[in-house]
């Protein structure tokens, strides 16, 4: 049981971090900016769960491949289908933001919040 | 352009540029992105499998409990100053998983405070993670679209 | 027939105009730098004492031109030409300091090169007799620029080794031709540079940007006033950098007017440590006016240096040039200053 969870953990932080690694080589090898790379993986992750080809990897990896973005990507993806199955084609439009409401909420609520307390500051200091 | 008195051409100053420009330090960037990016992920299975064990949530909701506990850590380090060391650190190991996209919309919201609480921190909180958002959205209803033609 | 003029783009002052006072006010990162001591100012923290960064900057450039006023033991009312400007959006550093001076104001923008943009032209007022006093000021501050031209401060990017670093700083200089004071320093000669762009897209590599213009200034100020780098002690460029100083160097050697490496200095280097993680050096308008004000004049006033050239650089693109995939342009006004101390003496 404990060697299951490590081998868990372990393949959670290889894949992680390989996902992670790839976003750096691009970052320095083709001068492409984050916000640019960003938006490569959350289409990236799209296409990929809408293929059937990202949900696998999260049976493997599990936050290894839902925290990085292109694991938003699959949420987004994933809840636009589960939607469409039970909701018809105005699933197309609720699933994906119903899935992925969670983060872009919390995001949204704690960003405002901590920019009401605190304040900008030097780098680097 | 022949009027300067610089007669270098951009091909012959780009190679010139090129070889004084110091080299990104590649290994260094890969090793450092990817044990940053792997600790975040591995700190989202333990939120994940609390989530699933402890209060008993389903697998879905226990990664969505990831999403939202790492968000509110990224929201207090980015207020407290300590997220854009880490960024300048772990490179892509911080920006790829949901902390950067977190960090991406609280830093603007925290630096434009000062320009009112509706132009300034409501309005550019989206100002860099907008296009995240924008793109992943459509696609995914360019998807669903598809899937509903296809099996409806 | 204008008869002051030497060729393409130089102008000879025969006046020779006296830099009357300089005065400089850096932030504390800069004041930790190895020229932190001959600053006049050193702010405790980056706000110095203001609800924003802006009202910082702006609080800089006025300390500067007052400090620089007093020193030459003037009064706000007989400087008859203010000039300067700065990074912001519509230089409101510069022109709101100029609400609290009230004096006749021209804005200038040349990017970081405005403090030598400034002192061209308003040698070029004090020398042509329409003005006897004239306040030059120039300055930058690093979160200001860095929430304007790239990212809020919290954002965890990275900065790639060619980045240069947007020095907090102001420094006001005084020219006239009626000095009260001993002079620091004559501007004998100013050369006003051309655009050039080499097709630099990098916004990370200002120096590499701004490097092929300031080559051109100083081969048309050295064509034009038949002078070679020996005759000058010292030339130094604003904020090329590391980047940009390297390629100056190589760039001059083509064209056959070799720098000695020893002679030819960059503000953007000298105002930081290697160990201030700054990567490529310092850049920003506060860059050169700071450092002239700080640790060139009272280096000429002592006659350590003879004759110099500053040089400041600019780099003048904007974020939607940049967004729209323009290369960057580049521009350098070159000032020649010599020692009040007359040759022979000391």
């Amino acid at each position: 049981m404990v060697w299951q969870s490590m081998w868990m953990y372990l393949k959670v932080f290889v894949v992680g971090g390989a996902l992670c690694a790839i976003g750096e080589l691009l970052c320095l090898l083709t001068k492409l900016t984050p916000a640019r790379i960003l938006v490569a993986y959350i289409l990236t992750g799209v296409a990929l769960s809408a293929f059937g080809l990202y949900g696998p990897l999260v049976d493997f990896a599990g936050a290894g491949a839902t925290v990085p973005l292109t694991g938003f990507g699959h949420s987004l993806c994933q809840g636009v289908i589960h939607g469409v199955q039970e909701r018809g084609w105005i699933g197309a439009f609720c699933g994906g933001l119903t899935a992925t409401a969670g983060g872009i909420a919390a995001a949204i609520f704690f960003g405002t919040i901590v920019a009401l307390v605190s304040k900008p500051r030097m780098k680097g200091r | 352009m022949n009027r300067q008195k610089i007669h270098t051409d951009p091909i012959h100053y780009n190679q010139l540029t090129k070889q004084v420009s110091p080299p990104s330090k590649l290994g260094q960037g890969l090793l450092r992105s990817f044990w940053v990016g792997g600790v975040i992920c591995v700190l989202g299975q333990v939120i994940a499998d609390v989530g699933t064990g402890l209060l008993k949530m389903s697998t879905t909701d226990g990664y969505c409990l990831t999403a939202i506990v790492l968000v509110f850590l990224t929201a207090v380090l980015t207020g407290i100053g300590v997220f854009d060391k880490i960024g300048q650190y772990a490179g892509a190991g911080s920006f790829v998983p949901i902390t950067g996209f977190a960090n991406a919309m609280v830093s603007p919201a925290v630096e434009f405070r000062r320009e009112g609480m509706v132009l300034g921190l409501g309005a550019k909180l989206f100002t860099i993670a907008g296009p995240v958002l924008v793109y992943g959205i459509s696609a995914s209803v360019l998807v669903g679209i598809i899937y509903a033609i296809l099996y409806h | 027939m204008a008869t002051r003029r030497l060729g393409q783009q130089t102008i000879c002052l025969p006046m020779k105009p006296a830099i009357c006072a300089g005065a400089a006010c850096v932030g504390p990162k800069e004041g930790e730098g190895p020229l932190g001591a001959v600053f006049d100012r050193v702010m405790e923290d980056e706000l110095y004492g203001q609800q924003s960064f802006e009202l910082a900057e702006r609080q800089m450039v006025l300390d500067a031109a007052r400090m620089a006023i007093q020193k030459a033991r003037f009064r706000e009312s007989d400087i008859q030409f203010f000039m300067g400007g700065d990074l912001l959006n519509q230089i409101i550093s510069a022109s709101f300091a100029a609400r609290e001076l009230a004096v006749p104001f021209i804005g200038l923008y040349g990017a970081c090169s405005t403090m030598s943009e400034g002192l061209c032209l308003g040698s070029m007022l004090v020398d042509g007799g329409h003005a006897d006093h004239v306040l030059c000021v120039a300055s930058s501050h690093f979160c200001t620029a860095e929430r304007q031209y790239r990212f809020p401060l919290e954002y965890g990017n990275q900065r790639t080794p060619t980045a240069q670093w947007t020095v907090t700083g102001a420094g006001a200089t005084l020219l006239s031709l009626s000095p009260r004071t001993a002079p620091m320093a004559r501007i004998t000669h100013v050369c006003m540079g051309r655009v050039v762009d080499l097709g630099v897209t990098d916004a990370n590599n200002m120096g590499a940007a701004m490097a092929p213009a300031a080559a051109d200034t100083l081969l048309s100020l050295f064509e034009d006033t038949r002078t070679a780098p020996t005759d000058y002690d010292l030339i130094v460029t604003g904020d090329l950098g590391q980047i940009g100083r390297s390629l100056l160097l190589k760039l001059m050697l083509e064209q056959g007017m070799p720098l000695k490496e020893n002679a030819c200095q960059d503000c953007g280097l000298l105002i930081y440590e290697q160990e201030q993680d700054t990567h490529a050096g310092g850049s920003g308008c506060g860059c050169s006016a700071s450092v002239l004000n700080g640790y060139l004049l009272p280096r000429l006033q002592s006659g350590e240096l003879r004759r110099i050239i500053f040089m400041s650089t600019g780099a003048l693109m904007s974020t939607t040039s940049s967004q729209q995939g323009e290369s960057i342009p580049g521009v350098a006004h070159a000032v020649v200053l010599e020692s009040p101390v007359e040759k022979g003496k000391n």
